[in-house]
């Protein structure tokens, strides 16, 4: 195969089965979760507002409870720069806001690339530092197994090519970082990389619990 | 029902993996699985937790002492359980070994006391998960044996220390002595039924005298079943909902019985848990009662005016938070106003309210014999926050709070008295005219 034709293929077959595959994976964890069902709470309430606790809880834990901020690692502050990181990377740039109006059809006006460009290199720093930590804070490498280390891997590969693709008008970079973003949409549901969703389900839940209780997020 | 307690009392006599690991999974419902599910391993809660901060043992992480759980769950419950089994990707079966091995992990060394759950950045309910990790344990027969032992008397008592009518019966005598007030026995219509837990009667009986001034002061009727007056669930921290169900049973019994409005949860974390917020779910039925933490109903009275205190207490006072009062439970704020009321001089620790560290004791620990060295390692978390607010003396609202602090200041060698905040709001009130 030339690399138009692997371009050709990463932009179309490769990427519409790996976009299927990410939506019925992500459907069929949360409906293999829903279906195990849920008994009602007899105990009476201190309050009612169910919804406004789990909204509650997904936006509260976004940043640490002052009192455990001091104590707070650098893993924990780390995670906040590879997050928005990709999301500044991912929605920011102006190929992938092109790529994603071909999509969608919906588009936003790109951020500078010096802007991108250093979020690039912040990103790929913080996520080494990621793996630097979980191999070496006895705490993470005693928790960590093969789904962390493996979706660690799928999320720096798109970095790397994604890298190595800037400016390039040969077509198998792009081709080949196209496909590690295949890789990243084929993983995601059946990984641990699928906290993107379950975060707000597991938040919400114990969210809209304790508000039941009164109790403190 | 009592059978079935009986049954899981026999599972300690033949341990099972594959019943606790049936248990586990049973217990993964929607709301548990998403929980499972999102954990990214990022060790947060290993820094909230007591045990791990005193130890440095990474087996001591909150999320780690899930892991058999965890591992049933996904071996048979899971979205992708089945194709995962098929391609021989799933997790091997929980063993024995592994099993008696976590029991130190899921005992010993956890209160529940859900300081994990509150620093959780995926929001998982940690605590509560262990809560319902136990069920597994405790149903495959490999929850601590001291714990079968309480269950085993609490089944044939009502009481996990053997406590029977007889010696409350003797200690209400005595405090009817000290106070001069009679305290009403199974008095049908009764506001208020008082159910009480065998550490306070056996170790703090001067609550009864108090709660006998608050309910004459409040001018409210208030009475003490004779049966069914044990409040501690031993159920409920070996996890056990079969033997905290019938235990259950014999409050919501009495309460049926005497026809009163309202039961009073008495200064004890877990009890309240068990009554409060589990009960009507291991029964499978609400009440038809209202169920009021004493501290909540104290707080209730004084800012009705039902309550009038009188004077303050000078000493440098420091308010020690039981867990499931306050962090599981939701009664911050109405100790604080107590303690307003009856101390001129308090002070909070670091870290006062929601993210104040446990006892030690919490969650079934203190009934262990062989975790008594890990508490007193944990405990010294907990000197610490004591020493950092100079205090001369500690209130709390938890008689099992208040025995694990006495042993352990103890043990330090520290000199501090530990009060009951019922009996020093008792101890503030304004004295009652003749007339009054």
């Amino acid at each position: 195969m030339t690399a138009i034709g692997l371009l050709e293929f990463a932009r179309g077959p490769a990427l519409w089965v790996s976009l299927a595959v990410l939506a019925a994976g992500s459907l069929w964890r949360i409906a293999g979760i829903v279906r195990l069902g849920a008994k009602p709470d007899l105990s009476e309430p201190r309050s009612t507002r169910l919804l406004a606790g789990a909204l509650r809880g997904i936006f509260a834990r976004m940043i640490p409870r002052t009192e455990f901020r001091h104590r707070s690692k650098l893993g924990v502050w780390n995670g906040y720069v590879y997050h928005l990181g990709l999301a500044v990377i991912a929605f920011g740039y102006l190929p992938h806001i092109y790529f994603i109006e071909r999509l969608t059809g919906l588009a936003w006006p790109p951020l500078p690339g010096p802007v991108v460009y250093l979020s690039v290199g912040l990103t790929f720093v913080s996520l080494f530092i990621a793996l630097m930590e979980r191999l070496t804070d006895p705490v993470r490498r005693l928790l960590s197994g093969f789904d962390d280390y493996f979706s660690w891997g799928v999320v720096v590969l798109p970095l790397a090519t994604g890298m190595i693709a800037i400016q390039q008008s040969d077509p198998l970079p792009l081709a080949v970082h196209l496909l590690s973003v295949e890789l990243l949409f084929l993983w995601l549901p059946f990984g641990k990389l699928a906290h993107a969703f379950l975060v707000f389900a597991s938040r919400g839940v114990t969210g809209a619990a304790l508000a039941r209780k009164g109790a403190p997020l | 029902m009592t059978e079935r307690a009986r049954s899981v009392l026999d599972a300690a006599k033949a341990p099972d993996a594959r019943r606790a690991a049936r248990e586990f999974v049973a217990q993964a419902g929607r709301d548990a699985a998403f929980q499972l599910e999102a954990c990214v391993n990022c060790g947060q809660c290993a820094d909230a937790c007591h045990f791990h901060l005193v130890t440095g043992d990474p087996r001591h992480t909150p999320i780690y002492k899930l892991r058999p759980m965890l591992k049933a769950y996904q071996r048979e419950a899971a979205p992708f359980a089945s194709v995962k089994k098929a391609l021989g990707l799933a997790p091997p079966e929980v063993t024995a070994a592994e099993l008696h091995e976590w029991s130190e992990l899921l005992y010993d060394s956890c209160n529940l006391c859900g300081r994990c759950t509150l620093v959780c950045p995926m929001g998982i309910d940690i605590a509560g998960l262990v809560r319902l990790a136990r069920e597994g344990m405790a149903a495959g027969g490999f929850a601590p044996a001291d714990l079968y032992k309480a269950a085993q008397r609490a089944l044939d008592t009502g009481s996990p220390i053997g406590l029977r009518w007889p010696a409350l019966k003797r200690q209400i005598e005595l405090q009817e002595q000290e106070t001069g007030l009679k305290v009403p026995i199974d008095v049908e219509g009764a506001e208020y039924l008082v159910v009480l837990t065998s550490i306070e009667i056996m170790g703090f009986p001067e609550i009864i005298g108090a709660l006998a001034r608050v309910f004459r002061q409040a001018g409210a009727t208030w009475t003490i079943p004779s049966t069914g007056f044990e409040a501690t669930n031993v159920g409920v921290q070996m996890g056990s909902r079969e033997v905290a169900a019938e235990l259950l049973q014999h409050i919501v019994d009495a309460a049926e019985r005497l026809k009163v409005k309202t039961v009073i949860s008495p200064e004890c974390g877990h009890a309240y848990s068990a009554l409060r917020w589990e009960g009507p779910n291991l029964l499978g039925r609400r009440y038809g009662f209202e169920v009021v933490q004493i501290v909540e109903l104290l707080d209730r009275f004084v800012r009705e005016g039902r309550l009038r205190l009188r004077g303050k207490d000078t000493r440098r006072l420091t308010f020690h938070d039981p867990c499931q009062l306050v962090r599981r439970g939701g009664l911050t704020e109405a100790p604080r106003r107590l303690m307003d009321g009856v101390s001129a001089n308090s002070v909070e620790m670091p870290g006062a309210g929601a993210a104040n560290f446990c006892c030690g004791g919490g969650g079934g620990v203190s009934a262990i014999h062989r975790a008594e060295g890990l508490r007193f390692a944990a405990f010294e978390i907990k000197k610490q926050q004591i020493e950092a607010t100079g205090a001369e003396a500690l209130v709390t609202a938890c008689g099992n709070c208040r025995n694990v602090l006495e042993e352990a200041i103890e043990h330090y060698g520290m000199t501090m008295p530990v009060l009951g905040l019922t009996e020093l709001v008792a101890q503030y009130l304004e004295p009652e005219t003749r007339a009054g």
